[in-house]
């Protein structure tokens, strides 16, 4: 083929080299797209599989009776508190403070939860006793099923503060 | 400089956004804004402006060069993405492989375009160095840029070797097992040459650390770099080698034409050609993931990567020092004195340097094509028949004399090329380095398909 040598062409472009460039230049265009919908799938956190999950998550914790009233028991391996009110009524809190994530320990002279990363405090059922935590502890959903307490863990429910409605009971 | 104004302050914020950013014409609608575009752009300014048009040819250098960088770059980019999913570590590699292909999304087409990439780029810069060497582009200005060649083919082959026992299974892991156990047979350093490359006495985690840092970081960092001073120097050459213009016409004038359009079209066309046939290939032919690996139970044949099959052929036939080191050795001499042997005056740029040179490479080629075959089974056929001269040392036996007998017939066939048929020298050396690139492809060939069980002779089919 054989091209415009070193002389300048300041010819106009004929139409149809110019549409099929913009074509070229349109698909280029798509195709970059598609490239960066590919990588960006593929660093996306990967589908979790439900089965498997969902039978890790369910924590049973053991009798009503062993719990009592008033009493607050550290599950490690849940990452959670079942705190078991005066009332009787059960409550599971996740142990991750709401301000930015650190565990929280129950301090049992003082009757609160007080996180210390940042000074956020916790009162026995969840609620913000100090900032700066936005909100009360989050729960686990609590099942009362033949006098033994179970613990879904799968998915921590977030709450304002505490509701009534909120606490299991027997 | 073309289309270029004052950024005025009174101009609209999105137009004087665009001029900071393009200083110049983003389409070029003349030839004036293509030479502007060319010395003016990062990317493109590493090019020249014109080239000669003669080299814009395909069948000239069939574009090697440019698909190996092309490959170079979808082996970074799918890299870099496979490193988000990949744990380097034995409990886990294996599985975060299972897990990347079952889970992530493309998962396994990103790892198969790797995997294609990575065997495509070992055959496509061997067809590189054939044609370069060829066409005598590693004569004048090019002699260093061959070495940097050699050391670019160099880190590819660690890069493919490293990659290799990435994915932990039975087939990397015993074959990283036999290539680091060839190092052994090294005199006087085996041992301790095999114990810096394993990271210790057996392959384990250190192993694995220590290849997954030179197959992510160390090694393309080594290849970026060396990428640059070897387009670099071809740059400083004078672009790709011009076929000679014949000889008389020696002030005809060189025809240039503009990279942009004409070379650029031709290379991206070239690039966007190989890429679709990876894709095609990788989602034809995913690839494979086998058994995690058992370091109790040793595969029936355990065999290198197939791009080291020809030394592990040799091995079956030569004493383990010489095929290990000292022929390996003798080779990476020859290619480094290559350019820098004295053979006259001899014509860049066209292929097979002249007729008599095409007739002597096609009999070179044809000569290893029947040859190594027959030597191959005839040699088969002895070593089940006894060892030979059982009093002689089997270094000697089995590695000084068919050495020097080796040698003696190269150097047989180049004088009979010379003397009998009237060869340059340079056609000499070509024909020599045409029948051992051969001859090396045929062990390569034989070793990937002819091998079973027992590295016993077996037709493919049967594997």
């Amino acid at each position: 083929m054989r091209a415009n040598a070193t002389q300048t062409t300041d010819a106009p472009i004929p139409a149809r080299r110019r549409f099929l460039a913009a074509l070229w230049l349109g698909l280029g265009g798509v195709a970059l797209l598609e490239l960066i919908w590919v990588a960006a799938s593929f660093v996306r956190p990967r589908r979790r599989r439900a089965a498997p999950d969902a039978l890790r998550a369910l924590v049973v914790a053991g009798p009503v009776a062993r719990f009592a009233p008033g009493s607050v028991t550290a599950f490690r391996e849940g990452r959670f508190y079942l705190v078991r009110l005066d009332d009787g009524g059960f409550l599971a809190l996740h142990r991750q403070c709401t301000h930015l994530g650190c565990t929280v320990p129950w301090i049992a002279e003082e009757q609160r939860f007080a996180c210390p990363c940042h000074g956020s405090a916790f009162d026995v059922r969840g609620d913000v006793l100090n900032p700066p935590a936005p909100r009360a502890l989050d729960l686990f959903p609590v099942r009362i099923e033949n006098g033994v307490v179970k613990v879904d863990t799968s998915a921590p429910v977030r709450r304002a503060s505490f509701d009534p409605a909120q606490v299991a009971r027997t | 400089m073309p289309e270029s104004r004052h950024l005025g302050e009174s101009d609209s914020l999105a137009a004087r956004v665009w001029r900071s950013i393009f200083r110049g014409p983003v389409l070029p609608r003349s030839d004036r804004e293509r030479k502007w575009i060319v010395f003016n752009t990062l990317l493109l300014h590493l090019r020249p402006v014109r080239v000669p048009a003669s080299t814009l040819r395909y069948t000239h250098t069939f574009g090697l060069g440019g698909m190996s960088l092309t490959l170079a770059l979808l082996l970074m980019g799918t890299g870099a993405l496979l490193m988000f999913a990949y744990e380097p570590s034995p409990a886990g590699a294996h599985a975060s492989i299972a897990g990347l292909e079952a889970d992530v999304s493309f998962g396994r087409l990103v790892r198969s375009v790797h995997h294609w990439s990575a065997n495509l780029i070992v055959v496509v810069i061997a067809l590189h160095m054939l044609r370069v060497f060829l066409t005598g582009a590693f004569r004048g200005l090019r002699q260093f840029n061959w070495i940097v060649g050699l050391a670019l083919l160099a880190c590819v082959l660690t890069s493919n070797f490293t990659g290799y026992l990435l994915p932990w299974d039975q087939r990397s892991y015993w074959a990283v097992t036999i290539v680091t156990g060839m190092l052994e047979y090294v005199p006087a350093l085996g041992g301790w040459l095999q114990r810096a490359v394993r990271g210790g006495a057996e392959i384990g985690t250190p192993t694995l650390i220590v290849f997954y840092a030179l197959h992510t970081t160390l090694v393309p960092v080594a290849l970026v770099g060396l990428m640059a001073l070897h387009f670099w120097r071809v740059r400083k050459a004078g672009g790709v080698v011009r076929p000679d213009p014949p000889s008389g016409s020696a002030a005809a004038h060189t025809e240039h034409v503009l990279f942009l359009p004409h070379l650029l079209v031709r290379e991206v066309a070239v690039a966007l050609a190989l890429v679709a046939c990876v894709l095609v290939a990788a989602m034809l032919f995913p690839a494979a993931l086998g058994e995690p690996a058992n370091p109790g139970m040793s595969p029936n044949p355990a065999k290198a990567p197939w791009y080291f099959m020809g030394f592990q052929e040799l091995l079956l036939h030569f004493d383990p020092v010489f095929a290990v080191l000292v022929m390996p050795l003798a080779g990476l001499a020859g290619l480094l004195m290559l350019p820098y042997l004295r053979c006259g005056a001899a014509p860049q740029g066209r292929w097979f340097l002249s007729a008599r040179g095409r007739r002597t490479a096609l009999a070179a080629a044809l000569l290893g094509l029947v040859a190594t075959p027959v030597w191959i089974a005839l040699d088969e056929r002895a070593a089940h028949a006894g060892p030979w001269l059982s009093g002689v040392p089997k270094v000697l036996s089995t590695g000084v004399l068919p050495f020097a007998i080796l040698l003696g017939a190269l150097a047989g066939f180049a004088a009979i090329l010379k003397r009998r048929h009237g060869a340059a020298t340079a056609e000499a050396i070509q024909a020599v380095f045409v029948l051992l690139a051969v001859a090396f492809a045929i062990l390569t060939l034989t070793g990937v398909w002819f091998r079973g069980e027992g590295m016993a002779l077996t037709w493919p089919w049967g594997l």
